[in-house]
């Protein structure tokens, strides 16, 4: 059995003897005796050797490709080692929630710079210290947006399937009501969402780059909101947002997303990191953890969680949220990864992984496998032609995994800088094989 | 010190980007503000992350009994599997037979947790304890709709609860109903059968409960709720008092949440990530969110139960938080699970036994896995506030334990020394707590303007509110 109790027989015995009982179950005297558990039918405990060997022989069971053309929310790209290096300090990884901020400077130092550069990202004017995903951060979002005569959210359908079913989720809670603005050639459709738009109208959400890659006329989106009187948000992709118009420019009230890219590994889906950054107008009905700046009694600055009357702790039923936990330790990885990565590494990042998406595009048509869409993307796109199954399963055999099966002979590709135009051609040449 | 803006100077970079090998590609409208990230040299940037790192009290550290928290050790072992390639570097929309051994992690924790819980099944999409909350209430409430039974739209919550557990039910459409705790702490459970009715969708409950103390009613408690026609929430967050020595399931609850990142020693990561597991009874499962991991001859494979309330985040959770927790069930097993419950029970008793030399125990004892002391007499009689003693134990190096909560005591302070730590570090530490005790009657002045020590000292919390600086801004 392993153990990490420390004190010894000896040792138990002689507090025991200070507490005045003969055995520890004597503590136990409130529960009802019919209840206590005679013995959980669980394994015996294991040594570590024993639990290093039957964990990696879990992990020896999935497969690690050599190159991934796949993303649909989910972003392999390149880390550098100063950042797991970093985000391995024990004081970080195993303190608490930063409540005595005089022995939690680091962390909430870390946040105010994560916050920081959030902002400087998307060009918002204030972030919160992140929730649990992405998809969380979208639904979040469209609650700060309800009024009492606002109750409808408007979210294009081009957005992540995964984000979009986190929304019912927290709508089927929440009661707010979710209406879906039909894709176009590959986008949001405008004219549908003008027409759809009435003054019960809270916001419109709309991802950028959407589902398939594509970028959408952001700007005109945002225009169509606020002449409804409603609010906008925007869910980018945080590497894109290096090259593309920010939120801001395009008029977003509220800006959220999947912060994964920013140096976490994709890990089977997690732990990620949503990113919340508002306009100044709406950031007291951010949900979670803030962290402000402010001085000690001797004058030296310092920080603080802040503004926390909107917080379950203080106003319990009349939280904005409840959200108390939240993702710390990733959004201090993404604060290292984009310090390490300055705006100029992270602009090559995004040009990288463009170039070569639009390359492998444009190699992909010559096997037959065409471009759905047309108009301009990022680092993802949607091919028809071939058969999916049979290209997928080629990749497969080379050690590649290829892009995802949307169905209807549709795959959904992403390159990022990870991939080497050599692996691209090679790609280019087995499915070239198959079609 | 300083922001990591303010170091270095443009210019200063890492090289981390190989050129470009093909024909760059660029947007007809692209960014056009510059984009002020900082710039530093890597020698810079990992002296100013260790700079940050020494500003952090962690487990590691030192003692860390923040009551509620369960701050427990934090084993090796769970990291370096959790560090796995063929963990975090698999894609979450593999195909599934390349994923198999991810789907073992979840079956396979699923199995041991809703054994040590007495649940029949579990998701992990829970990315934390209140987001555990939040899904727990949502299968209630798909529940009541699936039986057309729309009346039933408040839940009863105990005024010594958590603060995430009204929020959570706000969130998920429901009215709070507050019963006020009996002189003991635990549920009045009159007060609770004159709360129940035809309205009732359920109650939330933590067992043992916010002061420390198990709740002897538990079973009635948990039938006037059944029989009145609703279900019962258990919040895990007390769990490690009594895993192994008596589960919720039994206790009659329905719906649990678990905080791997307390019970199951993953660590907190100074605020997340965490997970918030939620097991249910037989009868919810067909609520649960989707995918969950099913076995068959041919393998495991991801399926949505029929009547799902859908997904609480993408994907499956906090997937390497699993990892780490399943590695410490395997490394526990059937003794030391209980093992640890008994050890986090007794620590709790000795500290109280020695801290009750001098401070006031709120409640009776003996306590489970934590304790609350109140320290208003202390307070009348010296001035010193639970908070100016909280912050005395930061000058010795002792992180201090949960303030003002419960609600229900004043001056409190709880504390939660776990199981993980010795005798020898919970002696040292009643020192200093008695000692603090003194010079709160000698010198009362030192612990008012306590810290001293630390990298900063109390911080002006009222001027942070009232005049925001969220971000750094560059002086003109």
């Amino acid at each position: 059995m392993g153990t990490y109790v420390p004190n010894t027989q000896v040792q138990k015995k002689s507090m025991l003897d200070a507490v005045g009982v003969g055995a520890v179950e004597e503590l136990f005297a409130a529960v009802p005796k019919e209840m206590l558990v005679d013995q959980l039918d669980l394994p015996e405990g294991l040594s570590e050797l024993a639990v290093r060997q039957k964990v990696s022989a879990m992990a020896r069971k999935n497969r690690v490709y050599g190159a991934v053309l796949r993303g649909a929310g989910a972003y392999r790209h390149f880390i550098p080692a100063v950042v797991k290096s970093v985000a391995s300090r024990e004081e970080l990884v195993t303190a608490y929630t930063p409540y005595q901020a005089e022995i939690s400077q680091g962390i909430l130092q870390s946040i105010f710079e994560y916050q920081t550069m959030i902002c400087a990202l998307t060009g918002m004017e204030v972030s919160n210290a992140s929730v649990y995903d992405g998809a969380t951060a979208a639904a979040e979002a469209l609650a700060m947006c309800r009024e009492r005569k606002r109750n409808r959210a408007f979210v294009s359908a081009c957005a992540e399937p995964g984000v979009i079913e986190t929304m019912k989720t927290y709508c089927f809670g929440s009661g707010m009501e979710l209406e879906f603005i039909p894709e176009k050639d590959g986008r949001t459709d405008l004219d549908a969402l003008c027409a759809a738009l009435g003054a019960d109208a809270a916001c419109v959400y709309v991802q950028q780059p959407n589902y398939y890659g594509n970028l959408e006329d952001a700007k005109a989106i945002g225009e169509a909101a606020h002449a409804a009187g409603a609010k906008y948000i925007m869910g980018c992709n945080p590497i894109a947002l290096a090259v593309m118009e920010t939120p801001a420019a395009c008029g977003a009230d509220v800006a959220v997303g999947e912060a994964q890219p920013l140096g976490l590994d994709i890990a089977f889906g997690g732990p990620y990191l949503g990113y919340m950054a508002a306009n100044k107008a709406m950031f007291r009905k951010l949900p979670g953890r803030i962290v402000g700046q402010t001085r000690d009694v001797d004058g030296n600055v310092g920080y603080v969680l802040t503004l926390t009357a909107r917080e379950q702790h203080i106003r319990r039923e009349k939280a904005s949220s409840n959200i108390c936990s939240n993702q710390a330790l990733c959004a201090f990885i993404a604060g290292v990864y984009m310090s390490a990565m300055g705006a100029e590494g992270l602009r090559q990042a995004a040009v990288l992984s463009m170039s070569k998406a639009h390359y492998f595009a444009g190699e992909l048509e010559k096997t037959g496998l065409k471009r759905v869409h047309s108009g301009a993307y990022f680092h993802e796109f949607v091919t028809e032609g071939g058969d999916p199954d049979r290209v997928l399963r080629a990749l497969d055999a080379h050690d590649i995994l290829g892009g995802l099966p949307l169905g209807g002979g549709r795959i959904l590709w992403c390159v990022t800088e990870l991939v080497g135009r050599e692996e691209l051609d090679r790609a280019v040449a087995i499915i070239k094989e198959v079609c | 010190m300083k922001l990591i803006f303010e170091k270095g100077a443009p210019g200063q970079h890492l090289t981390l980007m190989p050129p470009c090998d093909v024909p760059e590609a660029a947007l007809d409208n692209p960014r056009t503000e510059p984009l002020e990230l900082p710039h530093v040299s890597e020698t810079e940037l990992t002296r100013h992350y260790s700079a940050l790192a020494k500003r952090v009290h962690g487990v590691n550290d030192g003692f860390y009994p923040l009551g509620s928290c369960t701050m427990k050790y934090n084993p090796k072992i769970n990291e370096d599997m959790a560090a796995l390639p063929g963990f975090t570097q698999i894609h979450p929309l593999q195909p599934e037979e390349t994923v198999q051994g991810c789907l073992e992690v979840l079956h396979e924790s699923e199995k041991l947790l809703c054994e040590i819980t007495g649940m029949d099944g579990m998701t992990f999409q829970p990315a934390a304890g209140a987001h555990g909350e939040f899904t727990g209430l949502l299968l209630i409430k798909a529940y009541h709709a699936h039986r057309n039974d729309p009346a039933r739209t408040k839940i009863i919550v105990p005024d010594s609860a958590h603060g995430t557990n009204p929020a959570s039910a706000v969130m998920a459409g429901f009215s709070v109903v507050n019963i006020p705790s009996g002189e003991d702490g635990c549920v009045d459970v009159d007060a609770l059968r004159a709360a129940v009715g035809p309205d009732t969708a359920g109650l939330m409950l933590t067992n043992p409960n916010t002061v420390g103390i198990f709740d002897k009613n538990i079973l009635e408690i948990t039938r006037i709720v059944h029989e009145a026609g609703g279900l019962c929430y258990y919040d895990g967050a007390n769990l490690n008092a009594v895993m192994g020595v008596v589960r919720p399931g039994d206790m009659g609850f329905d719906v649990i949440h678990l905080n791997l990142h307390k019970t199951f020693s993953t660590p907190h990561g100074g605020g997340g990530p965490g997970s918030g597991a939620v097991g249910c009874k037989e009868f919810l499962r067909q609520h649960l969110p989707g995918p969950v991991v099913v076995k068959d001859g041919g393998g495991y494979h991801f399926t949505k139960p029929e009547r799902s309330i859908g997904r609480m985040k993408d994907f499956y959770g906090n997937f390497l938080v699993v990892v780490r927790a399943l590695a410490y069930v395997l490394t526990l097993g059937r003794e030391g699970i209980p093992e640890a419950a008994k050890n986090a029970v007794l620590n709790a008793n000795y500290m109280r036994k020695l801290l009750s030399e001098k401070y006031t125990m709120a409640y009776a004892g003996p306590c489970m896995h934590e304790f609350v002391m109140t320290l208003q007499d202390l307070k009348d009689a010296t001035g010193c506030s639970a908070m100016d003693i909280a912050k005395g134990l930061l000058d010795h190096g002792i992180h201090p334990p949960t303030m003002y909560f419960p609600l229900i005591v004043h001056e409190a302070l709880m504390i939660e020394p776990t199981e993980t730590e010795s005798q020898e570090a919970m002696d040292e530490a009643c020192g200093v707590f008695l000692h603090l005790w003194d010079v709160a009657h000698s010198d009362p002045a030192a612990l008012h303007s306590a810290p001293t020590k630390t990298p900063v000292r109390r911080l002006d919390e009222v001027g942070a509110a009232r005049n925001p600086v969220l971000r750094y801004t560059p002086h003109a």
